[in-house]
């Protein structure tokens, strides 16, 4: 059996890829997102990390020594750029994953159990996609102060469930009623064995898909936090660097340009990215939509 | 999502009016529409307690934040502590149960309670002064972004994969993608200091300093010229979602044997395209407005800070720093109601127009 349930996410992985390499715009993406992957995980063993505040070099021009010119306190921009990428995608992606580790598990259930269970999953789902999500999460960013990074994956992860708990639940009331889980429950299975060997596993792509577009909206949760001026300001941060950028009007200033837009275009170009490939898998998994 | 359709009672006893009566009401009790009613009333009930709690949970309450302000006129900590604690509408040292009771028994008549830090105003009134204009601003950039949305997502359906369908599958794609507060970013950068045609400084918050508020020309020009950067980006970030929808939608219509035979009949291409595709392709998305009206409401606080509209967003973001726990509690419930409101009359409506909706929701996923 279980070189069965191999097989299947293997088969699942190949089309997965083929429909990245095959689709000219899921490549595109593909390679926005490795690129900036590599520029912000590899780059920072290649930048120097000591960025000192020189008052002296205020808003200084892009130059040989400074490639994007420096920021209102004298730093140089392009390293707090090469810096300031690695919290928003980890905090994204840690997000996301606690996202679809509950949903994948309360929706499975709720689709597969029914009743009482069910009844509850629904409800639940109802109450928090109603609660005006930023709003809870400025309430809640307000209430710890220093409120660290993986309190803020674990918050966006606790709020953002419902989505995908709804159509994972969906989808698991139309594979149920298939011939080989019919055969996996006249075996006496177990509940656990059936849910999660026998059926997720069909669904490996579709989860897939949904973690990325819960990495992009995670994403925009946390720098919307940073924006709003509601993190700690010590750290480095794409999203911290708008704000400052922001409430310093550097956009009234040509020169200091970079340090608004350079942010802004990697943030931008990183959801593009995993929206152009989320699309293309979408497309490889359901060819129906290629026609569509 | 089970429907227990009201068995009919077994033996029936001689129908009196009472029991007639009771029977009508428990006819209504158990329809679809009550029961999603009660559904809505529930979520409301439980969002707004959580906000209640939420609040009254975090490290500093109003009497700190309008004591602060008061010592900040020269009077000593002390002092201001009293002074603050007397000027409140309620009293901040009673206990929690009795400061629900008097918050969810006057919710119930309606009142809402008065502000804190604008001391004695109703929050009902509060939040009039700046409901109206997020409704504004998200409604006219929802609607732009849905009428467009619509029509191109028909025209990429018509033209499926040739250039053009390509083409503005991945511009809405692209526009989908990016966070709506970068796009207000990027439209002020942008438009004022790289091309220089609009004004930002002149153009931030809901209406210039000299004009009054009024029905007058003067004002609604004003308006609408400070209304042009929040509905630009509302529409630039939902106009890419309802693109790809449409066309989805189109082209599942499209392939339907009602539109063979209508082609069949001879009809014009003009007439098929408008009463016979777009009007069954548009059906399906009426649930699907309501919700979108409800995110974008949500991601309003952040478009109304970068742009400095004071709107729902920002009186809500004032409300938590300044702890004023009756505005934000008032927020909670006006915004909660219209969500669960919208959802419940779209499916109403959506439940007329489809009785499969009524009686299940697994066929959505298939």
């Amino acid at each position: 059996m279980s070189t069965k349930t191999k097989k299947g996410t293997g088969g699942t992985l190949s089309v997965l890829w083929q429909g990245i390499t095959r689709s000219p715009s899921g490549f595109t993406g593909m390679c926005i997102v490795v690129a900036i992957l590599a520029f912000v995980f590899l780059g920072r063993f290649l930048v120097d990390h000591d960025n000192p505040t020189d008052p002296d070099a205020l808003w200084l021009p892009m130059s040989g020594e400074h490639w994007l010119g420096t920021n209102f306190e004298g730093k140089d921009t392009f390293t707090k750029l090469v810096l300031g990428g690695a919290e928003p995608i980890w905090v994204g992606a840690l997000a996301a994953a606690i996202t679809v580790v509950v949903a994948v598990i309360l929706g499975a259930l709720a689709g597969y159990l029914r009743g009482r269970f069910d009844d509850i999953v629904l409800q639940a789902t109802d109450i928090t996609m109603t609660i005006p999500f930023i709003t809870v999460l400025i309430i809640v960013a307000s209430y710890f102060r220093n409120i660290s990074p993986l309190m803020v994956a674990l918050i966006i992860g606790l709020l953002t469930w419902p989505f995908l708990t709804r159509s994972i639940r969906a989808q698991v009331l139309t594979l149920k009623e298939r011939e080989f889980i019919e055969a996996a429950k006249l075996q006496n299975l177990g509940t656990t064995r059936v849910v999660f060997v026998d059926i997720l596993p069909n669904m490996a792509g579709y989860i897939f898909i949904n973690f990325i577009i819960a990495v992009t909206n995670a994403i925009y949760a946390i720098v919307g936090l940073y924006l709003l001026g509601l993190l700690p300001s010590t750290a480095e941060n794409w999203g911290l660097m708008i704000q400052q950028a922001w409430q310093n009007s550097a956009y009234l200033l040509p020169r200091a340009l970079p340090f608004l837009l350079a942010p802004l275009a990697m943030i931008a170009l990183f959801q593009v990215g995993l929206v152009l490939v989320t699309r293309s898998l979408e497309q490889a998994l359901n060819p129906r939509l290629r026609e569509r | 999502m089970s429907v227990k359709t009201p068995a009919p009672p077994a033996s029936a006893p001689p129908p009196t009016r009472l029991r007639r009566a009771g029977r009508v009401a428990l006819r209504i009790w158990r329809s679809y529409a009550f029961r999603r009613f009660r559904r809505g009333v529930l979520v409301v009930f439980i969002v707004t307690n959580a906000g209640f709690f939420l609040m009254r949970a975090m490290p500093g309450d109003p009497v700190d934040v309008l004591a602060g302000q008061i010592s900040q006129r020269g009077v000593s900590p002390v002092e201001a502590r009293a002074l603050a604690i007397q000027s409140l509408a309620f009293d901040p040292g009673a206990p929690l149960w009795e400061q629900w009771w008097d918050y969810f028994s006057g919710l119930v008549t309606g009142d809402m309670g008065t502000s804190v830090t604008q001391v004695g105003v109703p929050v009902s009134e509060v939040i009039m002064k700046v409901l109206p204009w997020t409704l504004f601003s998200v409604g006219a950039g929802v609607t732009i972004a849905i009428t467009l949305g619509l029509l191109f997502g028909m025209v990429m359906a018509y033209r499926r994969n040739s250039r053009v369908d390509h083409a503005l599958s991945l511009i809405a794609s692209i526009l989908g993608a990016i966070p709506n507060y970068l796009i207000a970013i990027t439209l002020v950068t942008v438009g004022s200091t790289l091309l220089g045609v609009i004004n930002f400084l002149d153009m931030r918050g809901r209406y210039g300093q000299g004009v009054q508020p009024g029905f007058n020309l003067d004002f609604i020009g004003d308006a609408l010229y400070h209304g042009i950067l929040p509905i630009s980006t509302y529409a630039i970030a939902t106009i890419g979602t309802w693109m790809l929808v449409m066309k989805a939608a189109t082209t599942e219509v499209l392939g339907d044997d009602y539109v063979t035979v209508a082609r069949a009949r001879g009809l014009t291409d003009k007439r098929i395209a408008l009463t016979y595709v777009g009007r069954n392709a548009v059906l399906p998305l009426v649930p699907q407005v309501a919700i979108a009206l409800a995110t974008v409401i949500g991601g309003s606080i952040l478009v109304e800070q970068v742009l400095a509209y004071e709107g729902l967003g920002l009186l809500s973001l004032s409300a938590v720093n300044n702890r004023d726990y009756f505005v934000l509690q008032g927020v909670l419930v006006i915004t909660t109601s219209c969500v669960v409101f919208t959802n419940w009359i779209a499916d109403l409506i959506y439940g007329r127009l489809d009785p499969r909706v009524r009686v299940s929701d697994v066929e959505a996923s298939s």
